[in-house]
């Protein structure tokens, strides 16, 4: 498409609005997180590191951020194990209800996260389970699973079937080209997902707020610190943290599934 | 209706259909059970029957085309005999053994894929290798024969590069070198050179050919392109809407189309009225002169409607008096007076009758229903 000089100035220009209006406020938190003052105000007079120390040995911080690991690692491992087997499901069998299946599986991400929390808190409600990490494993696997299943299925349409044709053709026994063909091709969509869904736990507030009960993860912890309106600098310490964790694995997932072409379409024409 | 001469028809007893013209006789020789045999194979896709009814035996050692337009059903017939789909209907025997249940993977057979297949995470080696690696032959041997491979298919030195990294016809001749060195008893070619330019096409035609001479398996072909059939088959077979219409030598083809569908698809012809009914004749064998008619020929006047020059030869299409189209082809010789024609030139068409060929068409092949000719008729 060709676009006169002015049209393609605009848009640049407009862009570049909408990446500042996104990008700002993270930097405002960024910069403040440095700021020594308990009040925070522009321009930052004195700069310090001093709140990252007061985060890291804040006993709180410290047990939120470790349940945060845990129910983010143990919801992610669910989601990969669960999302990958319906990808295949969805994807290779022709069933009753197929579709709208995959539209109830895409449900926890198109619902609104109170609608979630607050169902998950009632049936743990009406089944007498306490809310512990387990509740919230769970909570966080059902919209963790979405993020796996949705890169896996769209790898799967994206892979030639002549592949597996290939390696059936070849002689290989239905396990071997599920070793040799299927899982190499759709590892990098596997570990994307994996990614991803990590991400999406370990900064999770509202379903967390549903089912975690009594503890803290440490979106939770800042949640609540927020609220009660101190040690707001250390907040800041503690954001800029889940910042760099959120965004390391989400830049490395886009990266893998960008970084490569269509897997199986590279051998034709 | 008076009957062709000359033709040995091979009329099949049970659907009426042309067989082959010469089947009866190479019977004689060729042991049935030896290469493929299909019976009877139906495929249905929902409500739509891709292959209807399919008998077809194809020799060991033979080099056999399947050729037709596309949604004629050969690919479908292919993947059947790969493995790839089970028929409704029917049986597919290799070598005398019903193979019609097995999966791909336990079929002697081996498929060089349209898109090529080629795995992107392996090498050239390992995907040459693949075969003989699933079937956990010992890695000195496969060293051995993926050198041999690549050898044959003129690959050696690109054994390290990634599928991505080739062009077109390499990748190519790697699929063919990742299928032979299975020593598979079939190998099945899907269009392998429909994505390769014109020039790279012709190339891969003769070393398909010295290829399959040189490891002597059957080689089931499919293409739709008819001159790629005609220059390298033993023997061809065109499918229309899932079904044969006639099965034969390229010449016998050619020359001898049983269908007024065979003559169209296979080459340029015209149809015309002899006494004993409707003929086909080739363009080539019509003599173009801007002189009256020859006495004791036959033919026909017009007007030129279109000159084409295709080098070897120009093809006229003329308009003739009585409304119908014919197209003659003319040799381009070099020293041979030319004739200078242009569209609206006034011409007249000559043949000799001894040239065309009766047409039998599909109806015909039905009324002949439980008569097997044998002999001429």
């Amino acid at each position: 498409m060709r676009l006169s000089r002015l049209t393609r100035g605009g848009f640049a220009v407009f862009a570049a609005l909408v990446v500042t209006f996104v990008l700002a406020p993270l930097l405002v938190i960024v910069l403040f997180a440095f700021d020594k003052s308990n009040v925070q105000s522009l321009p930052i007079r004195h700069w310090t590191t001093h709140w990252f120390a007061v985060a890291f040995n804040d006993p709180a911080v410290r047990s939120a951020l470790w349940l945060s690991v845990k129910a983010g690692c143990a919801a992610t491992l669910i989601a990969l194990v669960l999302g990958t087997l319906v990808a295949f499901g969805i994807h290779r069998f022709r069933f009753f209800g197929r579709d709208t299946v995959s539209l109830l599986l895409v449900l926890p991400i198109a619902l609104p996260g109170i609608v979630t929390g607050l169902a998950l808190q009632s049936a743990f409600n009406i089944t007498h389970i306490q809310l512990s990490i387990y509740t919230i494993i769970v909570g966080h696997a059902t919209f963790c699973m979405v993020v796996v299943f949705n890169n896996v299925v769209a790898r799967l349409r994206r892979t030639s079937t002549s592949l597996i044709e290939a390696s059936s053709d070849l002689g290989a026994r239905p396990w071997q080209t599920f070793r040799l063909v299927t899982v190499p091709m759709l590892s990098t969509a596997i570990i994307a997902g994996g990614l991803l869904a990590f991400a999406l736990s370990f900064d999770e507030v509202i379903v967390t707020t549903f089912t975690a009960g009594a503890q803290n993860t440490l979106p939770l912890w800042i949640f609540g610190a927020i609220l009660r309106g101190q040690q707001l600098p250390e907040v800041n310490a503690v954001v800029v943290f889940v910042l760099i964790l959120t965004a390391v694995p989400i830049a490395y997932a886009a990266r893998i599934s960008s970084g490569e072409r269509s897997f199986g379409s590279t051998g034709s024409k | 209706m008076a009957t062709p001469s000359t033709r040995t028809r091979f009329v099949d007893a049970t659907s009426g259909r042309v067989v082959s013209e010469t089947r009866a006789s190479e019977l004689d020789v060729i042991t049935s059970g030896q290469g493929i045999l299909l019976r009877g194979i139906t495929k249905r896709f929902g409500s739509q029957e891709a292959v209807s009814d399919v008998d077809l035996e194809v020799y060991r050692g033979e080099f056999f085309t399947m050729l037709g337009p596309s949604g004629s059903g050969k690919t479908t017939l292919l993947r059947l005999i790969a493995g790839f789909e089970v028929p409704d209907k029917g049986t597919i025997s290799l070598r005398g053994v019903d193979v019609t249940g097995l999966p791909p993977y336990q079929r002697g057979v081996n498929t060089v894929f349209q898109d090529y297949a080629l795995f992107p995470h392996f090498d050239v080696a390992r995907n040459v290798a693949y075969g003989l690696r699933v079937r956990h032959v010992k890695r000195a041997e496969i060293d051995e024969r993926v050198q041999a491979a690549l050898e044959m298919v003129q690959m050696t030195e690109f054994a390290a590069r990634r599928p991505a990294q080739l062009s077109g016809g390499q990748r190519q001749r790697v699929a063919l070198a990742r299928a032979i060195i299975n020593e598979p008893q079939v190998l099945l070619l899907d269009e392998p050179l429909g994505a390769l330019d014109l020039k790279l096409r012709q190339e891969m035609q003769v070393e398909l050919k010295r290829i399959q001479r040189q490891i002597g398996i059957t080689f089931i072909y499919v293409t739709h392109d008819q001159e790629e059939a005609l220059t390298m088959s033993d023997r061809l077979a065109v499918f229309r809407s899932g079904r044969i219409e006639q099965i034969g030598p390229p010449t016998e083809v050619y020359e001898r189309p049983a269908t007024e569908f065979v003559a169209s698809f296979v080459g340029t012809s015209n149809v015309i009225e002899a006494p004993y009914g409707r003929a086909v004749l080739r363009p080539e064998k019509i003599e173009i002169t801007n002189g009256p008619l020859a006495e004791g020929r036959d033919g026909a006047t017009g007007q030129v409607i279109d000159v084409a020059y295709l080098g070897m030869v120009t093809r006229y299409r003329v308009r003739l008096d009585n409304g119908n189209t014919m197209t003659a082809a003319r040799q381009n010789s070099s020293g041979g007076s030319q004739l200078a024609l242009t569209p609206e030139s006034r011409v007249t068409l000559s043949w000799d009758l001894n040239d065309a060929f009766p047409l039998m068409s599909h109806s015909d092949a039905e009324t002949q229903l439980g008569e097997p000719a044998k002999g001429a008729i």
